[in-house]
């Protein structure tokens, strides 16, 4: 915990807004945006009207609210202005929620189309596990799909299809800046689009409870220009490269012949389990385990020397390596470029 | 003591001190029990279907659906069962103590009867409670309902048992007796639906 | 042996009253002395108040794990607790709160009140009351015993499956939670049960539908929303239990079960229960408002109707809890528009009770403020509510502390503010003494406002995307003062609170005696002595106008003839109270309470193995039987012609 309390101000500094409501950046976004500010004005009119009656009702009797009560006041009021006023509320009322709710409707239906113009799209699978997320990018080419992890690239102004799946627990998947949440449900499938419209560097984070670490599973979603992301998935069609480095050399060989490799894969070696994130291009990360640590050579030291010191309870056991193969290991994370 | 002085206003001592159906407070709790485990059994129904409504086959394959003969059977019996059960209704609201206890000795075998059929009905099912989310809701479904005869058994077992003691002059033991039956009707009809359901549905959607 | 009325049996009449009558009285329904008469008695009130003080421990409680949490929240990446912990914590919470508080308190609070508000001796069946509370005390004491071992269920309050399953919640924890729920519903259950025959039957002479109080009103509506909501968590939970102790597959998606089947039984019943929370709430707000600006609260059949609606419309919302779980998006509409057809009755009360402090003579005493308080607040958490009911406006909001803000805005705006003013209201009707005025509005002030500084930064904190039920956050997000300034402000509420509470112990002792009817109340249970006696009033009360007490200043209209050697009881028709029979009232008996220990012991090993349920079922049928069987002779009247 120390460790990622001294690394998360690096990752997260003069980041505000990266995971809000109110800087949308997405198409629906920008609609939720809208319908929000039609809401708070309506609701707004509405509180300020109460409390307008509320304090002339008080200010109306002040001053001889210590009166008794003559008995024929006992009564109940049978005011016709109170009574007219009441009629024209609940009309007020009525009106304004039938608006609301066109209001809501409509904009549902602008977030329900997923593909207006038939353009092409990106189509990303993306399966939530306790607690870091699993991501394949789909392509018309079968052999070209990849996979990643808890990290998203998107070209800007392109749809998304975003297919949403887990593999244990009920998760939710939520980027404020982009679009709404869509709950990823074991034994059902999800879909969201998203259509990124404002080029930068958003926050996601899983919103449904799941468990021991559900504060610790966030992603980054990155919109890049349509180039600078035809040249990221360019990198990540490629498959990992043997290192070079003596170092990283030695690291390769532990991560290959000891646990790492049961569990997770790396494209081009014999590494090839699911069980925890795809580290082919683990270097390129923004982040690591899921938004907990920023990545770089310190972080991912103090990741895989004690993963259960930084998340506790997440699903990568401590795996006790000594300095020399902890220092390879990360050199040769750091060639997973 | 009160704070206001008393106005008299009228005497209450002329009232009957028991009523049948809903002039009874036991009537009520009676009735608010029946809107609850309506309730259950409407949402167990629900869930039937909700869980039906997900699958491409019912019963999922390979599973049959169950065999027919004991829950028939079940059927007629608790439909029969309602003969005496009337008999013991109307005679606990004429207040003829003999016929209630005659009808009310031949019901309790009867219940018992059902209870043993509903052992073969569990066996007839053709699933097990472990096997799948089909054969989890078709046991909750027996299982419910026979929680409910068991009840009532024991229910009208101590009524029986009253009948034969002193307690049976009361007039409202007798009021107790009309609402078991009432409860009875309950029980049966809320079989219906259920036997429909467990026997007939999987046959009718396959 | 007084004979009256040319009978045999002793009744309370012109012949029989004040102390004689008092004295006669005092032996049919007096409890034997001590803690025996403690434990068997079955006196509504006895029973009511020892379930608001077990709830109000609950709520104390509670409170303490809200603030246990508060202090982790109070800074970016705390240390102080872990996350095992932290999820135990808000579960614990939200379960005490909802299950163990908010909805036991507020029948609790129907049972001590509506037999005296509505003229009669007690509450239509005692024992199963008597049960009920041993129930509930049960189920919250074995859920915190749990807690305090460590082995607190940590799954939330909902409890969503599969995390709440086998596979992903080994252990005890989530058996304990589920067994819990199974108390709080068979109490609850039996609570309502016995409000629904009270009302409906025990009615003073004369009390039409059309003259009973608000509150009861609110009861009534709440108590069949219980009957036709709680068996659905009753239904969820045995499904859960059952998955995870013998192996059923209800949830399992990969045996063709379904994790969504969990939500919809639990919202189906989890609406309907914010509202179970919300009415008594609002009946407790017309009857401060009626007895605080001396007039009747505007528009009574308004008033009704828009409970009546909102009881129906909550059965037919619960969807909106599941906006974003991808269910067919044309159905969310139905949904929407329900959920926003509860702001029509919302908006009517709300406008009632305004108008009423409008065309009354208003004193702002206590209970008022509170309900000045109430209308403020609640106001906002119905807006932010509507907002919500908005499929794409939840899709943001859902599960971040915007909701958290809202729900806290109705239950404590809509629920605890109105206890808070009830409680001052009632106190004196409890105990015979009054609340200290003074103390009372230092910590009106304080848990308003501190109410206010504590909730209404969570809007911001979620609509700047902090999800809820998360143990820590980064630094830098921009949420770290609003967490923080949220921290103080529970630390307000939390003094507040406890000050209420020091406040209503030195009352209850050094209080100023009250009187029969110190607020000059209009409704029946100021016509009877401050606290009442255990048979509330001498004489059936008659009832002619919706203020009795205020239509009757000088004498009180009563109806005589009830027998004063046995607990007996008056039944009136259902819509116009119109006198019907007397029956008698069960004595007091220490089976509900063998009852209730047979059942706990039934359920709690249920969690070890299935045959407790096969093996338990005999203890308690034989408490039952035993609590049913006639005791004594058989007590025959001949019916007066
Ligand atoms: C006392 C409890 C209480 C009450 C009264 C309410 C009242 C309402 N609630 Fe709330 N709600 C909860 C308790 C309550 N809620 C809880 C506990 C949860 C969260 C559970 C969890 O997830 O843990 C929740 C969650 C919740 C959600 C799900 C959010 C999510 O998880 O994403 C929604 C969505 O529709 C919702 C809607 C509403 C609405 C429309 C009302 C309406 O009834 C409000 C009506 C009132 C008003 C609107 C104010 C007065 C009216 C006027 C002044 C008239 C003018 C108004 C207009 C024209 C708009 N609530
Ligand atoms: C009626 C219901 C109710 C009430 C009154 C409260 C009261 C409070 N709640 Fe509540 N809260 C819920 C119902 C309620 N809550 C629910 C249902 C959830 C959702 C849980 C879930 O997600 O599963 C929740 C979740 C929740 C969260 C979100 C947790 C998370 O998502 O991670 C937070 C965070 O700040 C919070 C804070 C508070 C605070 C500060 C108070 C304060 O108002 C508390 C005030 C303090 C006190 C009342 C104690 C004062 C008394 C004493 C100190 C004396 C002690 C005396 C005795 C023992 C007799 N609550
Ligand atoms: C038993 C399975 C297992 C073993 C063995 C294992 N890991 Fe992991 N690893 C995981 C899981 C699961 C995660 C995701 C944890 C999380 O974020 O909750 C993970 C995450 C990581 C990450 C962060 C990836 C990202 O993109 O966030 C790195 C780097 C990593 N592991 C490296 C290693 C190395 C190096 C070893 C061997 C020394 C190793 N792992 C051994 C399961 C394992
Ligand atoms: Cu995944 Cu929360
Ligand atoms: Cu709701």
């Amino acid at each position: 915990m120390r460790r990622a309390a001294l690394a998360l101000p690096l990752l997260l500094a003069g980041c505000e807004g990266i995971q809000a409501v109110g800087h949308p950046a997405g198409r629906d976004a920008i609609l939720i945006d809208r319908l929000f500010v039609v809401f708070e004005i309506v609701t707004g009119i509405f509180f300020v009207l109460t409390m307008a009656f509320l304090f002339a009702a008080y200010w109306r009797r002040r001053g001889h609210r210590e009166d008794g009560l003559p008995d024929d006041l006992a009564a109940p009021s049978k005011s016709p202005l109170l009574r007219t006023v009441l009629f024209m509320w609940t009309g007020a009322v009525i009106l304004s929620l039938i608006g609301l709710a066109l209001a809501s409707f409509f904009t549902d239906r602008g977030l329900a189309h997923p593909n207006p113009e038939n353009r092409p799209v990106v189509s990303i699978e993306l399966t939530g596990n306790q607690w870091w997320w699993d991501v394949v990018y789909h392509f018309q080419d079968p052999s070209k799909d990849f996979r990643t992890a808890n990290e998203l690239h998107l070209p800007l102004g392109t749809p998304a299809m975003v297919y949403l799946k887990s593999n244990d627990v009920i998760h939710s998947f939520w980027v404020p800046n982009l679009a709404g949440k869509q709950d990823l449900i074991p034994g059902r499938v999800n879909d969201i689009v998203l259509v990124p419209q404002r080029l930068g560097q958003y926050r996601g984070q899983c919103a449904e409870f799941c468990g021991l670490q559900h504060a610790h599973m966030a992603f980054d979603v990155i919109v890049d220009t349509p180039a600078d992301y035809q040249r990221w998935v360019a990198r990540h069609e490629q498959t990992a490269q043997l290192p070079t480095d003596p170092r990283a050399i030695a690291g390769y060989k532990f991560f290959m012949t000891r646990q790492c490799s049961s569990c997770h894969a790396i494209a081009g070696t014999e590494a090839g389990a699911t069980i925890g994130p795809d580290l082919t291009h683990v270097a390129t990360r923004k982040s690591i385990a899921a938004g907990t640590l920023a990545n770089g050579i310190g972080p991912l030291h103090a990741w895989v020397a004690d993963p259960q010191g930084v998340k506790p309870g997440n699903n990568m056991p401590y795996v006790g390596l000594n300095a020399d193969e902890l220092h390879n290991v990360v050199a040769y994370l750091e060639t997973l470029k | 003591m009160s704070a206001l002085p008393p106005k008299f206003e009228g005497d209450l001592a002329h009232l009957p001190t028991h009523g049948f159906g809903p002039k009874s407070l036991t009537w009520w709790g009676v009735v608010a029990f029946f809107a609850i485990e309506g309730t259950g059994f409407a949402l167990a129904i629900g869930a039937y279907f909700f869980l039906e409504g997900l699958e491409d086959n019912w019963p999922p394959d390979p599973w049959l659906p169950p065999k027919l003969l004991a829950g028939t059977l079940f059927t007629i019996l608790i439909l029969l069962s309602e003969i005496p059960n009337t008999i013991v209704k109307r005679a606990a609201e004429r207040h003829d103590l003999a016929t209630v206890k005659r009808y009310m000795l031949i019901l309790l075998p009867v219940f018992a009867g059902l209870l043993v059929l509903r052992g073969f009905e569990f066996a007839s099912l053709n699933v097990w409670w472990t096997d799948n989310a089909y054969g989890s809701i078709l046991w909750a479904l027996l299982v419910l309902h026979t929680t409910h005869i068991g009840t009532d058994m024991v229910d009208s077992g101590v009524l029986t048992a009253l009948m034969f003691t002193r307690h049976s002059a009361e007039e409202r033991r007798i009021v107790d007796v009309s609402e078991n039956a009432m409860y009875w009707r309950f029980v049966w009809l809320c079989w219906l639906p259920i036997y429909a359901l467990i026997y007939w549905v999987p046959r009718w959607v396959a | 042996m007084t004979v009256l009325s040319g009978q045999d049996l002793p009744r309370d009449g012109e012949m029989l009253q004040g102390a004689a009558l008092a004295a006669r009285l005092e032996r049919a329904w007096g409890d034997a002395p001590g803690f025996w008469g403690w434990l068997t008695t079955t006196d509504h009130k006895r029973i009511g108040l020892r379930y608001i003080v077990t709830a109000i421990v609950f709520l104390g409680l509670g409170g303490i794990l809200s603030l246990v949490m508060r202090v982790q929240l109070a800074t970016p990446e705390s240390g102080l607790i872990s996350a095992d912990r932290y999820n135990q914590l808000f579960t614990m919470h939200g379960t005490t709160m909802m299950f163990l508080f908010a909805v036991p308190v507020m029948e609790a609070m129907a049972v001590f009140l509506v037999p005296l508000m509505i003229g009669t001796r007690n509450i239509s069946f005692p024992r199963l009351n008597a049960f009920s509370y041993w129930m509930y005390l049960a189920g919250g004491v074995m859920l915190w015993v749990a807690f305090v071992l460590n082995i607190g269920p940590d799954a939330g309050w909902f409890a969503y499956t599969p995390l709440s399953g086998p596979q992903f919640s080994p252990g005890k924890c989530v058996d304990i939670w589920a067994q819990m729920i199974t108390f709080t519903e068979v109490a609850g259950l039996a609570v309502a049960v016995e409000l629904v025959a009270v009302i409906l039957k025990q009615r003073a002479p004369g009390m039409t539908l059309a003259r009973m109080p608000l509150f009861v009103w609110g009861a009534l509506v709440t108590a069949l929303m219980v009957i036709f909501s709680l068996p659905s968590v009753a239904l969820a939970s045995s499904f859960l239990i059952s998955d995870r102790l013998v192996g059923t597959h209800f949830y399992n998606q990969y045996e063709h079960g379904d994790a969504l089947l969990w939500q919809h039984l639990f919202w189906f019943f989890g609406h309907p229960e914010v509202y179970i929370i919300f009415l008594p709430g609002a009946g407790f707000v017309s009857q401060i408002t009626e007895t605080f600006t001396r007039r009747p609260v505007f528009a009574y059949p308004a008033m009704v109707l828009a409970l009546v609606a909102t009881g129906l419309l909550a059965f037919g919302v619960w969807v909106h809890h599941m906006f974003a779980t991808g269910l067919p998006r044309m159905g969310y509409a139905f949904y929407t528009a329900a959920s926003m057809a509860v702001a029509i009755p919302a908006g009517i009360q709300i406008f009632c009770w305004i108008a009423t402090i409008w065309d009354g003579r208003p004193q702002f005493k206590v209970p008022l403020l509170y309900v000045v308080a109430f209308i403020v607040t609640f106001v906002i958490g119905g807006l932010s509510g509507v907002m919500q009911a908005s499929v794409p406006i939840d899709l943001q909001v859902h599960d971040t502390y915007f909701v958290v803000a809202h729900f806290h805005y109705v239950l404590i705006g809509g629920a605890v503010f109105p206890l808070l003013g009830a409680w001052t209201y009632w106190f004196p009707k409890a105990c015979g003494r009054m609340m200290s005025e003074g103390l009372g509005k230092i910590s009106f002030w304080m848990v308003f406002l501190g109410f206010q500084v504590a909730f209404f930064p969570m809007h911001v904190l979620g609509l700047m995307g902090m999800p809820r039920r998360v143990y820590t956050y980064p630094a830098g997000m921009g949420w770290d003062e609003m967490n923080f300034l949220s921290t103080i402000g529970a630390f307000i509420v939390a003094a507040a609170i406890l000050l209420f509470l020091v406040n209503a112990v030195n009352s209850w002792f050094r209080g100023a005696i009250a009187g029969a009817n110190p607020w000059d109340a209009p409704t029946l249970e100021w016509a009877t002595s401050s606290p009442p006696p255990q048979y509330n009033f001498e004489h059936i009360p008659v009832v002619t106008s919706r203020t009795p007490l205020w239509d009757n200043r000088a004498a009180l209209p009563v109806m005589t003839g009830l027998r004063v050697d046995d607990r007996e009881l008056l039944l009136t028709t259902v819509m116009d109270a119109k006198p019907e029979g007397r029956e008698p009232s069960p004595l007091p008996t220490v089976w509900p309470f063998a009852g209730a220990m047979a059942t706990m012991c039934m359920f709690i090993s249920s969690i070890f193995t299935p045959w407790a349920v096969v093996i338990g079922t005999f203890p308690i049928a034989a408490a039952l039987i035993a609590w049913f069987w006639p005791k004594g002779p058989p007590s025959v009247e001949p019916v007066i012609e």
